[in-house]
């Protein structure tokens, strides 16, 4: 675990509704209050919320409570559970400066289905995205949650992989803690283990 | 985590805006609350009844805003204080019974309205600005700009409720709302709530009688009279202050969560020594002295607020009351086209509002970077807006299209506000045509349907949501009957208010805490009414496209009732697992040389299927699938197969 970096760290937790980033700021969120940090939480969402794209905007200051959003070009961290939407939220809220960690795992939008638009090929996708970012992180985090029983710890396997990036002022206990106060049992063994992935992955 | 009913004084969480709210009213020791579900307003209420038994607190889903409102004040006037939060929507809803509150007073409870107005209408029909109802009903106004004050400023808006005997208006926007922010928990009352109607009070009667005018036009002078008393306390307020050097350039006038784009706007210019930020907290009635005292500090004001020129327009109404003698200031903002006149505002907006009015250049960043970034982005594949992998609704929209082109007349649907809104864009194939207020579909449908004597002879289909049947449609299905207006009222009943979270309403037979309570029954009400019903599933396409068909060459005058019921997959995905397993036969499937060219995936649209690109034909995405089997029957190929589970 690493000091606050920035003043305030602006972070973007991204994905397409249904995937649990919601959440993931939320745990991320109260783990820095518990902290003592300031942080503003902030979901955006269109109409669609599922299916659409949706990502959280996390603030966090040692000294006062920020706006909700993250303006242009002002995203220090940008995580997300779905490569396209990593572009995306870089061309809206990226810099030159910002680190981009990405889930590999796409999520393909109707229209593509349709044959209305298409999907870019994933090496030209993650080209562009290292091309305008300063660093770029690939996780297999859907394989590996597979492989752990489902699909659903993607979103706890890419905050581990926030957390073992150190790029926030949170270590892996504070997550424990925050999980431990929302799940029990097997369910938080599991997300405990997901966590772990997630660091695992992000050091290799 | 300890709950939002922690008694831990000093301690601080994480909360959302309308979470705040909740425990500001806990804080004033609130004992009643009512709402109707509206974005970005509804975790309010769903906060407070979480913690209803608890908190000795009666919480209500209402079943529409004005019978919240008028609950509430009920309870207020009988001493327990109460709160009503509603989106922008409501307040015109509530409006008419709200202005006579100002006539008789609250009662000793206390009475504050919270209202979530949407800028950008994100999750709405329209972004009106709901602050100007304080200027034409008398009431105070109350903006927070963060979590912490909506706490804060909800539990002080009790206080000023009673003390003005008034109701207190307090007013959000959604990214205030929907934000989490840092609160520090304040002290919960311990003493016990007793209600009691006063014996010998009369609401209607003025307290003074020495007036020429009736007793209401008395009333209303009593209601200014309090109202009078407001600026006072509004100098006062901590909630109202300003930051930055003494005689500043530029004048920033802001309130709500604009206080904070405008805080980080003027930083992000390096403005810190230059431009002073004045934000208000109490905007209506303006705390005249205050604001005279902070407009002497500079020659230049820009303001910065959501929506419309509210505060604007008051403070230049105060400045041009102003001698002669005083100084000349230029006013900036949405007048002079510096600051938007609709839709959000963020930081990057207000810092090209203040960099044009110091004269400055500002770029967000580097051009070149800029440049080929957003040129890059252009591979990002849009998301459009669909209703969910099985949803009823798709499947009701698809009986609704065969039905009218089977009909053969250009007939077309009117609806209003819900996950059916949705039927204005492709998800539910443009079959909506007109959306306007809760039950405007069937109200609009009362004039469509009694034209024929212009020649008219469209089918008109007027559809509503369950929840929304029972907010607004009941008067307007009584007037179809009873003025044997011609249309199908469609009743999309998924058994929940699916759009705003699945809270239940007063059909579903749960109550706003999760008890049980007695389901009101839509099918009999419609028929004691005097209409025709018939139910169908949407599930079972063929039944419910004859159905539809059969109604609408029935020209006989007077509303005919369908009732598409089938509960809201993700309602019942919770309880029960996939009744179908699906799968595509890709011999069967024709892919890109079906009919209407992938009419499953690009016509019909769910996000359950996809686009197997190797083999050219259609396949199911198992991860999103719910297995409604529907899709089976639309497939001209019958290459979509369901297998019981």
């Amino acid at each position: 675990m690493k000091a606050l970096t920035k003043e305030p760290l602006n972070v973007i937790i991204g994905g397409v509704g249904g995937q649990g980033n919601v959440l993931m700021a939320f745990l991320v969120g109260g783990a820095l209050v518990n902290k003592g940090f300031f942080a503003g939480v902030c979901d955006t969402y269109g109409t669609s919320q599922r299916g659409g794209p949706v990502a959280s905007h996390v603030r966090i200051s040692k000294k006062t409570q920020y706006g909700p959003l993250i303006s242009s070009g002002r995203a220090d961290v940008i995580l997300v559970i779905e490569p396209a939407e990593a572009l995306r939220l870089l061309n809206q809220f990226g810099s030159q400066d910002t680190v981009v960690i990405t889930n590999s795992r796409p999520v393909y939008p109707s229209d593509v289905s349709s044959g209305k638009a298409t999907y870019p090929e994933m090496d030209e996708l993650l080209q562009a995205i290292e091309k305008f970012s300063a660093k770029l992180t690939v996780i297999d985090g859907t394989d590996a949650a597979l492989k752990m029983g489902g699909s659903i710890y993607t979103n706890i396997i890419m905050i581990g992989a926030l957390i073992g990036a150190d790029l926030l002022p949170l270590d892996r206990e504070s997550i424990v803690q925050i999980l431990a106060d929302r799940f029990h049992g097997a369910v938080l063994d599991n997300n405990t283990k997901a966590l772990d992935k997630g660091i695992e992955l992000v050091r290799q | 985590m300890p709950g939002i009913n922690a008694d831990a004084p000093g301690s601080v969480q994480l909360l959302m805006g309308n979470e705040a709210f909740a425990r500001g009213a806990l804080e004033a020791g609130v004992g009643f609350a009512a709402s109707y579900p509206g974005t970005p307003a509804s975790e309010i209420l769903s906060t407070l009844a979480s913690v209803a038994k608890k908190m000795n607190l009666h919480a209500e889903w209402s079943t529409n805003e004005i019978v919240a409102m008028e609950a509430a004040a009920g309870a207020s006037f009988a001493g327990i204080p109460a709160i009503s939060g509603m989106k922008q929507n409501g307040i015109n809803v509530v409006s008419d019974f709200l202005v006579n509150t100002g006539m008789t007073g609250i009662g000793k409870g206390g009475l504050v309205v919270v209202v979530g107005d949407d800028p950008s209408a994100i999750s709405s029909s329209n972004e009106q600005d709901s602050r100007w109802i304080c200027r034409w009903m008398d009431m105070p106004l109350l903006e927070p700009s963060t979590a912490q004050e909506a706490k804060d400023m909800v539990k002080w808006a009790f206080e000023l409720s009673r003390e003005l005997d008034i109701a207190c208006v307090v007013r959000e926007t959604t990214r205030l709302a929907h934000t989490r922010g840092n609160v520090e928990l304040g002290e919960l009352p311990k003493t016990e709530k007793k209600a009691y109607f006063p014996d010998t009070w009369n609401m209607c009667q003025p307290a003074r009688s020495n007036f020429t005018a009736g007793p209401f036009g008395i009333l209303h002078y009593q209601l200014q009279q309090r109202l009078a008393k407001a600026p006072a306390i509004f100098e006062a307020s901590p909630f109202n202050h300003y930051a930055g050097p003494d005689k500043p350039e530029l004048l920033i006038i802001t309130s709500g969560i604009c206080r904070l784009f405008s805080t980080e706007a003027v930083e992000r210019l390096g403005l810190q020594d230059r431009v002073g930020i004045f934000k208000l907290g109490t905007s209506w009635p303006l705390p005249e002295k205050l604001v005279e005292k902070q407009l002497s500090r500079a020659q230049k004001v820009l303001f910065v607020e959501e929506i419309n020129p509210f505060i604007e327009g008051s403070v230049m109404e105060l400045a041009a009351s102003f001698p002669a003698t005083k100084p000349h200031i230029d006013f900036y903002g949405k007048r002079t086209g510096h600051i938007t006149l609709f839709g959000e505002q963020n930081t990057d907006l207000v810092t090209g509002a203040l960099a044009k009015v110091m004269g400055i250049t500002y770029q967000a960043r580097d051009a070149q970077y800029d440049k080929e970034l957003k040129e890059a982005a252009k591979m990002v594949p849009p998301r459009s807006i669909n209703f969910c992998a099985g949803c009823p609704e798709r499947a009701a929209y698809w009986a609704i299209k065969d039905a009218l082109t089977l009909d053969g007349r250009n007939g077309f649907a009117t609806g209003d506000i819900g996950c059916y809104s949705m039927g204005f864009a492709a998800g539910g194939y443009f079959q909506e045509r007109t959306m306007h207020c809760m039950g405007a579909g069937i109200g609009v449908a009362n004039g469509l349907g009694n034209l024929k004597q212009f020649g008219f002879t469209q089918p008109v289909i007027a559809m509503a949501g369950d929840s929304t049947f029972f907010h607004a449609c009941i008067p307007a299905l009584i007037n179809g009957v009873y003025n044997q207006a011609n249309f199908i009222f469609l009743i999309f009943d998924n058994s929940a208010t699916a759009m705003t979270g699945f809270q239940p309403h007063p059909g579903v037979g749960k109550d706003a805490t999760g008890e049980q309570a007695p389901a009101v029954d839509m099918e009999a009400l419609c028929r004691s009414l005097g209409a025709k019903v018939e139910v169908c599933d949407p599930f079972d396409l063929k039944n419910s496209t004859a159905t539809l068909v059969r109604l609408l060459a029935d020209e006989k005058p007077g509303a005919k009732v369908v009732i598409m019921r089938r509960v809201c997959e993700l309602v019942r995905g919770r309880r029960e697992k996939a009744p179908y397993k699906m799968h595509v036969d890709p011999d069967r499937c024709v892919g890109d040389d079906c009919g209407c060219k992938r009419l499953c995936i690009r016509l019909f649209g769910c996000p359950g299927l996809m686009w197997d690109k190797e083999a050219g034909k259609a396949k199911i995405d198992e991860a999103i699938c719910t297995g409604c089997g529907v899709c089976t029957d639309i497939c001209p190929q019958g290459a979509i197969i369901k297998e019981a589970v």
